[in-house]
């Protein structure tokens, strides 16, 4: 086992990990951060999308020493305390989660973009959550719900 | 959940730090950048190294920027005399495929290399990989990126750990296929590799870094980092890139063509490159296609002679799990479209700007090029 000093959602979090954990292991087994998913855990499907230094990276194959000394950012860390972030709130109203598994991922894609780019199109949406997979929406839900929380943001 | 094999985790500052380690450790030593490709690799036991040497902070390997200088000429069809206007574009090897597709510069004079790293995978492994592990991406075959449990049910393959290719049945060749987006662009463009190793550094073309062999299809020793890129810049020059896809996103290319042409003031062609990849081991740059062109201006009667050129030298074998034939059947089709962007650079009012949609009888194929059309859902 080995130290790993992060910075997780603003909080300084130190845990012990192998040296061979990933970031997703060290946020889901190491501080029991269990919000980011553990999908196909080999870069493909999006479920355990977190926000790097503002960027939606895979913390599936995140070596967890590349995280040190950077901020980032889970689905925990989305909501200003009790108030929950836009697009969290319209994913609600739209009806853009099922099952949910691949809901943190896309949350996470979609604040990061939001963040970038409040005004951002359906067109960058769509772009933008190109690397997350959800098997039971059909995606225009998810959309939806993107699209009205940039509205809420850059109005 | 898949998990990685053990590993210590080096991180040094600079290149010399990390040469040496890669040195001191020899096979039990791999570089990492962004990992998209060393990690999935990892976890399906496809490497177990027992050091990872992280390049990421390395400064010095970051950066895009002009330089002075001439380029070192290449093997690729452009032939003759280095060209360019003593202007270099260097491209840091950590630069990530996401701020190199959105780079001005690099948009500017290689667009085509910029439209290729926008369709690299999916956004997420866009902001991780970079330039850099995409030139050395190691090759791809249906019977090879599985997890440990699948190779070994099927006896394993020539490539890791067995001695059959499930390809070609008898063959003692691996042909694995080179699937990285860059490579041909940078191929085209004549561009060169700097690589630093134990003894110091070299420079190779593009052209020259890939070699027919899908087991280790580089010239870059294991103990060598790819430290930056350099690509002239070349007054007159237009690029593009397509990609043949399952998806719009996330999928590695089933075919992909890298078309750079130079254009003399009055748009007849002093030169034109077409590269060609996902096919074999090594990204191949389509021969004959200079003397076609040069002298010529763009007409749909050259870019049809070109194409069916093309489609003549390309022959996809059964290592991507996709038809080979159809793969094959797309080659003259991609080709045309990048010769029609490339012509259509000529500014606004150009019979090639609005190009007609493409009537080769795949209209209702999977893609539709980047700039066309939804994606299939």
């Amino acid at each position: 086992m080995e130290v790993v000093r992060l910075r997780v959602n603003g909080d300084e979090r130190v845990c012990g990990v192998p040296a061979h954990y990933t970031l997703l292991e060290a946020l889901r087994y190491g501080l029991g951060l269990t919000g980011s998913k553990q999908g196909c855990d080999k870069g493909d499907c999006g479920a355990c999308t977190v926000i790097v230094d503002g960027r939606a990276i895979l913390s599936c194959i995140t070596p967890v020493w590349e995280a040190e000394g950077r901020e980032v950012r889970t689905v925990e860390g989305l909501a200003n305390g009790t108030e929950t972030h836009p697009v969290q709130d319209e994913f609600d109203l739209n009806g853009a989660a099922q099952c949910g598994f691949c809901t943190p991922g896309i949350l996470c894609s979609s604040v990061a973009l939001l963040d970038r780019n409040p005004s951002a199109t359906r067109e960058e949406i769509r772009t933008a959550l190109a690397g997350n997979l959800c098997r039971c929406t059909g995606y225009e839900k998810i959309y939806d719900a993107v699209e009205a929380a940039a509205a809420r943001l850059d109005g | 959940m898949l998990r990685l094999p053990p590993f210590r985790y080096h991180r040094p500052d600079t290149v010399d730090e990390a040469v040496l380690l890669l040195a001191r450790f020899g096979e039990d030593a791999l570089p990492i950048a962004g990992g998209t490709d060393l990690m999935p690799n990892m976890k399906h036991r496809l490497f177990t190294p027992a050091h990872v040497v992280s390049l990421n902070g390395i400064a010095a390997m970051r950066g895009i920027g002009t330089v002075a200088g001439t380029a070192t000429g290449s093997a690729s069809d452009n032939g003759s005399a280095p060209r360019g206007n003593g202007f270099l574009l260097r491209i840091g090897a950590l630069e990530t495929l996401a701020d190199v597709s959105g780079d001005p510069l690099v948009r500017r004079h290689c667009a085509g290399l910029a439209e290729a790293a926008g369709l690299v995978a999916g956004p997420q492994l866009r902001n991780m990989g970079t330039i850099g592990g995409n030139v050395c991406l190691d090759t791809r075959c249906t019977y090879y990126n599985q997890t440990e449990f699948w190779r070994e049910a099927l006896g394993y393959c020539l490539k890791k750990d067995g001695t059959v290719c499930h390809v070609t049945k008898v063959g003692r060749k691996c042909v694995a296929a080179h699937s990285a987006d860059t490579p041909p662009n940078l191929i085209a463009l004549d561009a060169s590799l700097t690589l630093a190793g134990p003894d110091g550094t070299r420079e190779i073309s593009a052209a020259e870094f890939f070699v027919t062999d899908g087991i280790r299809n580089t010239r870059r020793k294991r103990d060598e980092i790819l430290t930056e890129i350099r690509i002239p810049i070349v007054e007159g020059r237009r690029s593009a890139y397509r990609k043949l896809r399952q998806r719009h996103s996330i999928d590695f290319p089933l075919l992909s063509v890298a078309v750079v042409a130079d254009f003399a003031e009055d748009e007849t062609l002093t030169g034109l490159t077409g590269a060609v990849s996902a096919l074999g081991a090594r990204p191949r740059v389509l021969a004959g296609w200079r003397d076609m062109a040069t002298g010529e201006r763009m007409s749909r009667e050259l870019i049809e002679a070109l194409a069916g050129r093309a489609w003549s030298q390309c022959r996809p074998l059964d290592n991507i799990i996709v038809d080979p034939e159809w793969r094959r059947a797309m080659v003259p089709v991609y080709v045309r479209r990048a010769l029609e962007e490339v012509a259509g650079g000529g500014g606004p009012g150009s019979p090639w700007t609005e190009s007609p949609r493409h009537s080769s009888g795949d209209a209702s194929g999977p893609d539709a090029g980047p700039s066309h059309g939804k994606p299939s859902r």
